[in-house]
């Protein structure tokens, strides 16, 4: 009698990912890698300028996809950070330079705009039980429609608020340290980041992010307000893409109503890369900063090495399936 | 004396079912009250109407004499009554605590959260229910048994003066059953009204004080559970006498073999386990929760790799890998966790049912032939007695044991040499359960070989011709099954902790 004696292969490469709890690990070792790499491959990458370069193009990215990071974990999606970011700064611009008020006023008027469109956002998606996918793209273009309705089609320059454009480009580190010039928007990044991580972990709020993504209709059955929370949710998530609204802003020195197409998909590219789930319950802001950095590194590291633009988009593609695909090695291992 | 809840003339339908006529309900404190019926009577709708969960069409709800509606779970909370759902409702990316105590987070200021009061205050309810689990452990790395007692700690937390329990055990096993039932004894005692909803005919006697019983959506009768015998009740639930058809034994020992499975391995979950089973022939396979029973099933199945180990079908070694392969090699397997692998609950019972044999329903050039999987879907819901308006009703909305009836359909229809069943009984009703019994009977007989995983005893006894017996990843004895084993001689190899593995060789 023939026998087979079945043993299960164990490619290194899959254990490897079985033993990082998170793909954040992954996702840090591919940074660490890229950066590594594209210093050997041009030694124009590791200059201080350049890493300054990458950070700075982080910035508005990275806002982004933590604002994403909450609406994904809950289960749903948010298609509408790109045009809800342009319309914000659009507001800020009306507020700043058609209303010619005081800087801090623009500033409120972004968070403030972007909180209430995210709180419709959130209204459709639970009160109206319509799926965050159509909500949401609803949103990106009514917001885009205003924008362009609003501002005449026309950008709005800040020339008259001196000051705006430091929020991004000035850096108040420098100041005290001038040999570490990181420039403000970076340093806004990673208060939005902590403060964020800190409300994903540490408050209830954050709770329900996780809780919804994981069984949403037990939390209903808790007895817990979910409608309630899906706003709050999504009206944060539109708070912090005002934030982004005032990065690029103040970065451009004008509101451009016809930018912000686009950034939605590099946003949520940056948080599936740093291995949140889409599927919901799972992900950490730390990741998706990691993966708006690997995007940066990506896209800046090609440059450098002369890559032409389209093959960057080309490589950008490709390495979001591949994180995907180790996240879901990664997953199947653990169960 | 004033009743803690008083339901009278509660009236329920849905599109296509009148799912409770003018049912009426009283709960006493510091009783415990079953709750009986066949499956899709309308025990957890009831259930459900009590809980604020659902809004009734009709009738009357009291709580201390006074006139309620609750429109929502968080009333019913508040108005003291709480609920453990059949299905497991438990948010599987978060921590046991953080389950527990959903909705009731410790805080701080500014909405943050207090972790360790939160860790702390569910470690107390753990204690308080004997249950040894670290409260940050995560929900999804639990088995099934252990998530349900994360769902009776999360109840519990309540503090409820009503607690409803719909079909608490359905994943316990025995010794986690005697814990349950110490908590419900102090529950009682502390003046807590219980509701009480199982298909264990025997637990009613255990600790039910009154049974209400519920056929077809209307109320037949309240008695008590003391002075009231079984069969009584089971009459009055199928409203019909129930005859337990003795078991007979068929001599299949000339028969071929089907399938054998030799030094099967997989970590420590399952350890050099070796058997063979003959066409015509039930091995029931009995065991403690987490002796390796079903994890041997999904190895063979193909759902998990093996360290080593090989299993031949007809005599011929196969190379199972997939699921897939496994149904091509003529090997079926019904999932105990029916809503998880079991069934696509938002598609049809008709779907559902065609699911596994797709092929057989379209014709060359990939049409779905809906007519035939109507057909078919008709014959199964006529044969197993399926409670469904008709065959196009979304599963999701069937009553939990009917959703069971519909995955035994399915893997039916697939018609495999060997079937594998892992708990098929779980959570359906006396009358349904002797149906199946009597089906899988028929399946033997037709020359099918079939493997019974359950958890119930007399349930292994009854079906196996041999018996398997698990403990800890090892194959402790193989038993013959009918009036010549007992479940003392069971147990004691089910409890058989770490003797050598030799010894399963030597009963071989
Ligand atoms: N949301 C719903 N929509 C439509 N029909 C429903 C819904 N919920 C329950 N039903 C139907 O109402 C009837 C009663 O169902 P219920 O779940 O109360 O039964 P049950 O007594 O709890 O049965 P089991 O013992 O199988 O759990 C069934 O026929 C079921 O199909
Ligand atoms: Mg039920």
């Amino acid at each position: 009698m023939t026998t087979t004696t079945v043993d299960v292969p164990k490619s290194t490469l899959s254990r490897i990912i079985a033993a990082g709890t998170h793909q954040r690990v992954l996702a840090f070792a591919s940074l660490i890698i890229l950066l590594i790499g594209f210093s050997i491959a041009s030694p124009n990458f590791m200059q201080t300028s350049n890493m300054l370069a990458i950070l700075q193009a982080t910035s508005v990215n990275g806002v982004l996809a933590i604002a994403v990071t909450l609406v994904i974990i809950t289960g749903g999606i948010d298609l509408s950070v790109g045009t809800m970011m342009t319309f914000c700064a659009v507001i800020t611009g009306v507020v700043l330079t058609y209303a010619g008020m005081p800087m801090i006023f623009g500033i409120i008027a972004a968070v403030l705009t972007g909180a209430i469109c995210g709180a419709c956002s959130g209204t459709f998606v639970a009160k109206m039980a319509i799926p965050p996918f159509i909500a949401t793209l609803g949103m990106m273009l009514i917001l885009k429609g205003l924008s362009l309705v609003i501002s005449g089609t026309r950008p709005i320059y800040f020339n008259d608020t001196p000051g705006f454009s430091e929020i991004s480009r000035g850096s108040l580190i420098g100041e005290v340290m001038p040999a570490l010039p990181i420039p403000n928007g970076v340093l806004i990044l990673f208060i939005v980041a902590a403060v964020a991580a800190y409300i994903l972990n540490r408050t209830v709020l954050g709770r329900y992010c996780f809780a919804l993504g994981s069984n949403e209709e037990s939390v209903r059955l808790s007895g817990v307000n979910t409608d309630r929370w899906k706003i709050a949710i999504y009206a944060l998530a539109g708070a912090i893409v005002g934030i982004a609204g005032l990065l690029i802003a103040s970065r451009l020195n004008s509101a451009q109503p016809a930018l912000g197409l686009g950034y939605e998909l590099e946003a949520i590219a940056a948080v599936v890369i740093g291995g949140t789930s889409l599927s919901g319950g799972r992900g950490t802001i730390l990741g998706s900063l990691i993966g708006a950095l690997i995007m940066a590194v990506l896209t800046n590291g090609l440059r450098v090495m002369s890559v032409a633009q389209e093959w960057q988009t080309v490589v950008t593609g490709a390495i979001i399936i591949l994180a995907v695909y180790a996240d879901m090695m990664r997953r199947k291992k653990s169960s | 004396m004033t009743h803690l809840v008083e339901m009278k003339g509660i009236e329920k339908r849905f599109p296509g079912v009148h799912a409770l006529k003018a049912v009426q309900f009283d709960l006493k404190p510091g009783e415990v009250h079953a709750l009986m019926g066949e499956n899709g009577a309308g025990k957890s709708t009831l259930m459900k109407i009590m809980s604020g969960i659902y809004a009734r069409d009709g009738g009357e709800m009291f709580v201390d004499g006074n006139p309620v509606s609750p429109d929502s779970p968080r009333a019913a909370q508040d108005l003291g009554i709480g609920i453990i759902h059949q299905e497991l409702s438990l948010m599987n990316d978060l921590t046991a605590a953080q389950n527990v105590l959903i909705g009731r987070e410790p805080r701080r200021s500014f909405g943050r959260l207090d972790e360790a009061a939160l860790n702390a205050k569910t470690a107390e309810i753990f204690a308080s229910l004997n249950l040894s689990m670290d409260p940050r452990t995560q929900v999804s790395t639990q088995t099934i048994a252990r998530q349900q007692l994360i769902e009776i700690a999360k109840a519990l937390s309540y503090n409820p003066r009503v607690l409803i329990m719909d079909e608490p055990t359905a994943a316990l096993n025995d010794t986690e059953i005697s814990e349950l039932f110490k908590v419900i004894a102090k529950l009682r005692a502390d003046g807590v009204g219980i509701v009480y909803i199982s298909h264990r005919m025997d637990e009613i006697k255990r600790i039910a004080d009154r049974v209400t019983i519920l056929r077809d959506g209307a109320y037949i009768d309240t008695v008590g559970a003391a002075e009231t015998p079984l069969a009584t009740i089971i009459q009055l639930m199928v409203g019909r006498e129930v005859t337990q058809s003795a078991p007979v034994i068929p001599d299949t020992s000339q028969n071929p073999v089907a399938l054998e499975v030799r030094h099967l391995s997989r970590g420590k979950e399952v350890r050099d386990v070796s058997f063979d089973l003959r066409k015509g022939e039930i091995l029931g396979f009995a065991g403690l929760m987490g002796a390796g029973r079903t994890e041997v099933a999904r190895i063979i199945f193909g759902a998990d790799p093996r360290d080593s180990g090989e299993i031949l079908v007809d005599g011929k070694p196969v190379n199972i890998r997939t699921p897939h392969a496994a149904v091509e090699a003529g090997i079926g397997y019904l999932s105990e966790d029916r809503k998880h692998f079991g069934l696509a609950v938002d598609m049809t019972v008709r779907a559902n049912i065609a699911m596994a044999c797709m092929a057989q329903f379209t014709s060359r050039a990939g049409v779905l032939n809906e007519t035939a999987m109507k057909d078919i879907a008709d014959k199964y819901i006529g044969q197993l007695g399926i409670r469904t308006p008709s065959d196009v009703q979304q599963v999701r909305l069937l009553s939990g044991g009917n959703q069971q009836k519909v995955v035994i359909a399915k893997w039916l229809l697939r018609d495999c040499d060997v079937l594998i069943f892992d708990e098929p009984t779980r959570g359906i009703d006396v009358g349904a359960k002797s149906e199946i019994y009597a089906l899988l009977e028929d399946l033997a007989a037709q020359g099918r070989a079939i493997i019974v995983i359950s958890s119930e005893l007399p349930e292994v006894m009854r079906l196996g011709h041999r018996i398997a017996v698990m403990c800890e990843g090892r194959l402790t004895a193989i038993l013959p099954g009918g009036a010549d084993v007992t479940q003392e001689q069971i147990m004691e190899y089910a409890t058989q902790r770490d003797t050598a593995s030799r010894f399963s060789e030597e009963v071989l």
